[in-house]
């Protein structure tokens, strides 16, 4: 017996080669496994991004098989009893089943929705990594344009998925969304009543919000991912600067294992954190804000974080609207459709006004630290100053209550922060990469202990250089010659 | 007695992981099958997956192969000769298409055509806006009722009362939707021309923001003003809605209403101008 197994090659083997036979895969897939990944924590946050997605994919398909997307009026007689004989939606009704009828469908439907928050969270600081280190450079511009597409799909998909339950909330959050449409010149009132199938409130658009969030935006992220990372992969990733790092390398670990099980960890982290959230954390309880009526609203109608830029925007932007030839450009269009408009496209072209700025067109994979980079970083902080300040602006209702202060003085005082506070920020910032480059600062140094000596003074005495410091850090070496 | 050798730790604490990966999980199909239990579903699938990523992610951390290893970086740019051999293959068909010019604006002609052919179904998504932007449901004689159906005479609300009213049998109709405010108990000339539009000081606006669209719920007897919660936009309602603070644009449309013969409220007319945010063809 023993014999027998001796003789023949193990099973995965033969499996192994028998797959070879037929695709000759093995010099592609061994030099895929000998790929080198840099290490650095920053690199994780935009696989934080992609594994948000996964679990997005998961949790989304389970709630498909419950979720209704349907207007059709019914009466609630489940078991959660304030909303027992009220007359609601067929979405509304079945996202209360998803919630309380369903088993384990309330925990599924809260890491689905903690899921969305984590994954365009991490898009946005994965996007500020790749800016602040000009990861975007040459040859690299376009898989940025490849992420900003992606940045934009998944806050619509974001709206589109919290929009879907027909709840008081989001109802309202569907109403602005139609009035800006409206607001477009030329074609918004055609473009308005083609998306939603009528005048607001129309019967198709929920059923049609369904099909676009769970068919057309996902698919759409899934061939822009799917190009992300094909181009990453064959273009390798970048790297900061450090000892043996040029260049015309790559330093890190191998695909397999090491980078392969510290991925698939990060997987499995990334789950138990929206797992926890899903679990402990209450997001959007539709069941407390009832179901949508068009007259009615509640105060302090806030949308999810990523929406709240252009919530803030529509508050703060003052009451003006064109009106030339009998014809009307609304007030919403230049808060809802222009500043998002032009916030993508400079987004997009940023690797290209940058490189006509500086004047520098070559290849670059060694990556900026940012301070060294004083423009640039005056610029990203600048904008990420004003989107920060319109977000602010999307609670200004509830800062008016909590601090007492008139509604009227908090606008104003919005509309100063978004114009005066991003220049300032901006020299700050430039100021401080001017100091830091020029001192020694951030290069770590080993710390001091500190000793009290016999006779009563103290005295420093660095203590033993730390393993990660660059100084001791071992030379890289190729693969195959540590076997 | 000897120190714990190195490497015994890291696998010791990747097996704690797993175990408790697998002691969750188990638990974790229980509490689904006793009933199930959202808070307690969610911490056990985080300990499970949590303690399977810190095992995996330790694993791979301490006692894998670290490196650091370095691989080249080949040049991305094709060479001079893959250029001009590209280059060549790509002639081959230009010069097949580009000698019939004939046939190649037919084709684009074709292409063209199909495209503006499948443009067309679009049309089908929605119906033509046409007048229904400018038009409500309210007409010459509409009685008004509140969102249960009741009738509404001139002193049904109290003064600094307020309801949301729709046109008899259109309580669907949210472009309808109207806000009867009894801001006094004397007629109110909210502007010139508007002296009979308030019986007994019942004041009746559009309750959809001439801003973005929300309904215009709040109202402040003291200041006699209007609030949108949506993004506040402030209305005067002596003076006709004109918008004091905020984002909109515009004042909110009045309905002009009056006392029908058996005492009820009922509307003169529609609404003299489009409700609701603005729209390009709004004149």
């Amino acid at each position: 017996m023993t014999t027998d197994k001796d003789s023949r090659p193990p099973r995965l083997a033969r499996v192994a080669r028998w797959t070879d036979d037929r695709l000759a895969a093995s010099r592609f897939v061994r030099s895929a496994l000998d790929k080198i990944f840099p290490d650095h924590w920053s690199f994780m946050l935009g696989e934080i991004a992609m594994y948000s997605f996964v679990v997005l994919l998961l949790t989304g398909t389970y709630l498909t098989f419950f979720f209704v997307p349907s207007l059709r009026d019914v009466v609630y007689q489940g078991p959660y009893a304030p909303l027992r004989g009220v007359h609601m939606t067929e979405a509304y009704k079945s996202t209360i089943d998803i919630s309380f009828s369903v088993r384990a469908g309330l925990v599924m439907r809260q890491i689905h929705h903690w899921a969305a928050i984590v994954f365009i969270g991490a898009i946005l600081v994965h996007v500020c990594r790749v800016f602040f280190t000009g990861a975007f450079r040459r040859p690299r511009e376009l898989n940025w344009i490849v992420g900003v597409a992606m940045l934009v799909l998944a806050i619509v998909n974001g709206f589109a998925g919290y929009s879907l339950p027909d709840d008081l909330l989001s109802g309202t959050g569907l109403r602005v969304a139609y009035s800006i449409i409206l607001s477009v010149p030329v074609v918004g009132t055609w473009s308005a009543f083609l998306i939603f199938g009528g005048a607001y409130p129309a019967s198709s658009i929920i059923s049609r919000l369904f099909v676009v969030h769970i068919l057309i935006v996902p698919a759409l992220i899934v061939g822009l991912l799917t190009a992300h990372l094909a181009i990453m992969w064959h273009q390798k990733h970048t790297q900061f600067g450090g000892r043996g790092r040029t260049e015309d390398n790559v330093v890190g670990s191998p695909l397999w294992p090491s980078y392969a099980a510290k991925s698939v960890g990060l997987f499995s982290i990334t789950a138990a954190v929206l797992a926890a959230l899903g679990g402990l954390a209450q997001v959007n309880p539709i069941w407390i804000y009832g179901p949508y009526t068009p007259a009615q609203v509640s105060s302090a109608s806030q949308p999810d974080w990523y929406m709240g830029w252009l919530d803030g925007a529509l508050r703060v932007w003052p009451n003006v609207e064109i009106r030339l030839f009998h014809h009307t450009v609304g007030n919403t269009f230049f808060p809802g459709v222009l500043l998002p408009g032009i916030t993508f496209t400079l987004l997009a072209l940023w690797p290209f006004l940058e490189a006509r700025f500086t004047g520098d067109h070559e290849p670059h994979h060694l990556l900026d630290r940012p301070r060294d980079r004083p423009f640039r970083t005056a610029m990203g902080v600048a904008a990420l100053t004003f989107y920060v300040v319109l977000f602010a602006a999307a609670g200004t209702d509830v800062l008016a209550v909590y601090l007492h202060i008139s509604e009227n003085a908090i606008i104003w005082t919005f509309r100063a922060l978004a114009l005066g506070l991003p220049p300032i920020t901006a020299w700050v910032a430039h100021r401080l990469c001017r100091e830091l480059a020029a001192s020694k600062a951030g290069k770590r140094q080993p710390p001091n202990i500190i000793v009290r000596t016999p006779d009563g003074g103290y005295d420093a005495r660095p203590s033993a250089p730390l393993r990660t410091d660059s100084g001791i850090e071992p030379e890289p070496t190729p693969l195959s010659e540590r076997g | 007695m000897t120190e714990p050798q190195p490497g015994r730790r890291p696998e010791q604490l990747i097996a704690l992981g797993f175990i408790v990966a697998i002691v969750a999980a188990l638990a974790l199909a229980g509490v689904y099958l006793s009933g199930g239990q959202a808070q307690a579903e969610g911490v056990l699938l985080a300990l499970a997956l949590g303690g399977l990523g810190f095992g995996i992610t330790a694993w791979g951390k301490y006692l894998m192969p670290q490196g650091p290893y370095i691989q080249a970086r080949e040049e991305l740019t094709s060479t001079p000769e893959e250029r001009r051999a590209f280059g060549a293959a790509f002639e081959r068909g230009e010069a097949a298409f580009g000698r019939r010019a004939l046939l190649r604006r037919l084709l684009a002609g074709a292409a063209g055509a199909l495209g503006l052919a499948l443009v067309f179904p679009i049309r089908s998504l929605g119906p033509n806006p046409g007048r229904s932007l400018v038009a409500t449901s309210w007409r010459r004689g509409s009685r008004m009722v509140d969102l249960d159906g009741k009738l509404l005479r001139a002193d049904t609300l109290e003064v600094g009362g307020v309801a949301t009213v729709f046109p008899e049998g259109h309580t669907d109709a949210a472009d309808s939707q109207v806000l009867l405010i009894r801001a006094s108990d004397a007629p109110i000339v909210t502007r010139p021309g508007r002296e009979t539009w308030s019986p007994r000081g019942n004041l009746a606006y559009s309750k959809i923001c001439t801003h973005a669209g929300c309904p215009v719920g709040l109202y402040q007897q003291q200041t006699q003003q209007l609030l949108c919660p949506c993004h506040q936009s402030l209305f005067d309602v002596l003076r006709g809605a004109k918008p004091v603070f905020g984002p909109a644009p515009r004042s909110l449309p009045q309905l002009p209403i009056a006392v029908d013969d058996s005492g009820y409220l009922v509307a003169q007319g529609d609404f003299t101008e489009p409700v609701g945010p603005s729209f390009w063809n709004r004149r």
